[in-house]
């Protein structure tokens, strides 16, 4: 390590530093200063200490769209599953897979305004596919939209169809071609059956690209829910879709609430970072016990 | 044996079964887009629905096409993601070039920490960022006298409004904050570090600096993720919604996804005009998509390598 290569280091961050500098570190602590003002983008802004913090304690709406983002992470695990299925169906020697990735990778690509339309659509109480289809089957299906019951359920059926087939079916891919076809032939001599197989060989093997995909689905997860709440139910009925990420975007952009918004995107951080910690940590002590 | 036999059969059926079934369910909504989108709007309606139209009316794609300024959308769309996607393989590749070879004060717990940035959430920077784009503009215009405030200039290029140099609602506020990714950066280092040293050291000895090694060793042999990175960027780019939602105000500066949700806000109930416009906006990402298939399933294999 010397001078010269300090200097050249630096010149080579230099480029992507800077944009972190501007978008980033700069914005951070911004919003940590606007986290402790009233500003509403017109009239300046006046330090009103925590008053920011106390006030969302105090929100009703703030518990109620924190509770609603947590049930709408209870997908998670059922997306994880998913992928690990289709994975485990795709990973062996397969005719046309090539044909089927692509099938089950189609909606991860178009996710956004797009796919939202058409769920909008397929959902539609009275001329949409899926109440048609349960009307030939005798079930008057509910507004799916517009239930204060099903409007969750339905955004997470909608999620598992755009998940499951993507990025963490491509991982469980290869995390399942990279164990070693003799732990299964080893297994097959002791007699054991196929679920026992899949449970304590393919599972703990597959423990560090879980924990990866774990990692990104909570980090994800706490942030979700803007575009459909957005485009398809506006965050109601009665705010049952609204999540966090679109509470914030109201008070930022709507209300012109941006110390509101700040304080609440701080919350919003702090619980990320906590619930990474705690998976952290929960993978570092069951990798101890092993 | 016999009975081995027929097990082996039973499960390769119940493997095809299950992949068709699913493979077939998660292409519905698709199809129904297709088929929604070809229909005329009293066969919309018709119960019970046909999923072939009884004529195919292409005339939907040129109504939605006209019904909004999409040309304007798909130009927008094109000049913003080919723009990020250069900043962005520009910028992280000589960022994890350093990362992954160069031996600088610090380096470790620099890269550490790019890393935990990810953790960030979008909306809280998102915040200040807009705030600024919208108020720097102001205060520029207190500090300067009117004669030179040329960044409150519409700007046309070939005659080609392409709105402001400076703050919200122009290309500048669409382009800039997403030149730059902690994820790109990372997915890269984790490729350059696999990448054999003894390579480089010949170059060293016939004199190459570290841009020359960047540059003729390093960028050559890893074309496969960069390919990737770009494919991710492309695709991320063209469907993101919030940040172009936020920054801009006016038609001609929307991007598709944003001009797309402005159109179902007149058209809600034409179903077959909105999937026509749906499928205008998917269009290009399955081409993107067919063509790039091999580096996505690549990109997101490095991307995953015991971070």
């Amino acid at each position: 390590m010397n001078k010269k290569e300090n200097l050249l280091g630096f010149l080579f961050l230099l480029p992507n530093f800077l944009g972190f500098f501007c978008f980033l570190l700069i914005p951070v602590l911004l919003s940590l200063g606007m986290a402790f003002t009233d500003w509403d983008l017109l009239s300046p802004p006046n330090f009103i200490g925590f008053q920011n913090f106390v006030e969302l304690l105090k929100d009703n709406r703030f518990w109620k769209y924190l509770g609603n983002t947590f049930f709408l992470m209870i997908s998670i695990p059922f997306n994880i599953m998913g992928s690990l299925i289709l994975a485990s169906l795709l990973a062996k020697n397969v005719r046309f897979s090539k044909i089927f990735r692509l099938v089950f990778y189609l909606p991860t690509i178009c996710t956004g305004v797009a796919t939202c339309m058409v769920w909008i659509w397929l959902y539609n109480p009275n001329y949409g596919l899926i109440n048609l289809f349960l009307s030939y089957l005798g079930v008057e299906g509910p507004g799916w939209l517009t239930d204060v019951s099903w409007s969750k359920p339905a955004l997470m059926v909608m999620g598992f169809w755009a998940m499951i087939g993507g990025q963490n079916m491509i991982l469980y891919i290869a995390g399942l071609q990279g164990i070693p076809q003799s732990l299964y032939e080893a297994a097959d001599i002791d007699g054991a059956s196929f679920l026992q197989k899949f449970w304590h060989i393919t599972i703990p093997m597959l423990a560090p690209t879980t924990f990866f995909i774990v990692i990104m689905s909570i980090i994800g997860g706490f942030q979700g829910g803007f575009e459909s709440a957005y485009i398809m139910t506006g965050g109601g009925p009665d705010g049952s879709t609204t999540t966090l990420s679109y509470y914030i975007y109201n008070n930022a952009y709507s209300w012109f609430r941006m110390g509101y918004a700040a304080a609440t995107s701080w919350i919003l951080f702090l619980i990320i970072f906590l619930f990474t910690l705690i998976k952290w940590k929960i993978s570092k002590k069951i990798e101890g016990e092993d | 044996m016999k009975n081995r036999f027929m097990s082996l059969y039973a499960t390769t059926f119940f493997r095809y079964f299950i992949l068709i079934t699913v493979g077939v369910t998660m292409m519905i909504p698709f199809l129904w887009m297709i088929s929604t989108s070809l229909k005329d709007i009293s066969s919309v309606f018709v119960f019970p629905p046909r999923f072939i139209p009884e004529r195919f009316y292409w005339s939907n794609y040129i109504q939605a096409w006209e019904a909004v300024p999409f040309l304007r959308g798909y130009i927008n769309s094109i000049v913003v993601s080919f723009t990020t996607t250069i900043g962005q393989v520009i910028t992280s590749s000589l960022a994890a070039y350093a990362f992954a070879r160069l031996n600088f004060f610090g380096r470790d717990k620099i890269f550490f920490a790019y890393l935990a940035t990810m953790m960030i959430p979008g909306d809280m920077t998102m915040i200040p960022v807009f705030a600024l784009l919208k108020k720097v503009p102001e205060w520029l215009n207190l500090l300067f006298s009117p004669e030179t405030q040329w960044w409150t200039n519409d700007l046309y290029l070939f005659g080609f409004y392409v709105g402001k140099p400076l703050g919200v609602d122009s290309y500048f506020a669409l382009i800039t904050p997403a030149l730059f990714t902690a994820y790109g950066t990372f997915m890269l280092r984790q490729f350059f570090l696999n990448i054999p040293k003894d390579l480089e050291h010949a170059s060293k000895i016939d004199g190459c600096s570290a841009w020359g090694i960047y540059r003729h060793v390093i960028l050559p042999l890893s074309k496969p993720a960069l390919a990737a990175l770009a494919t991710f960027t492309i695709m991320g780019s063209w469907r993101s919604f919030i940040w172009p939602l936020i920054v801009t105000s006016s038609l001609e500066m929307k991007t598709l996804p944003v001009m797309l949700e402005a159109f179902k806000g007149t058209y809600s109930t034409e179903w077959n005009l909105l999937m026509a416009g749906s499928m205008l906006m998917i269009f290009p990402l399955i081409i993107v998509f067919l063509f790039c298939q091999r580096f996505f399933v690549e990109g997101i294999q490095i991307g995953a390598v015991k971070g």
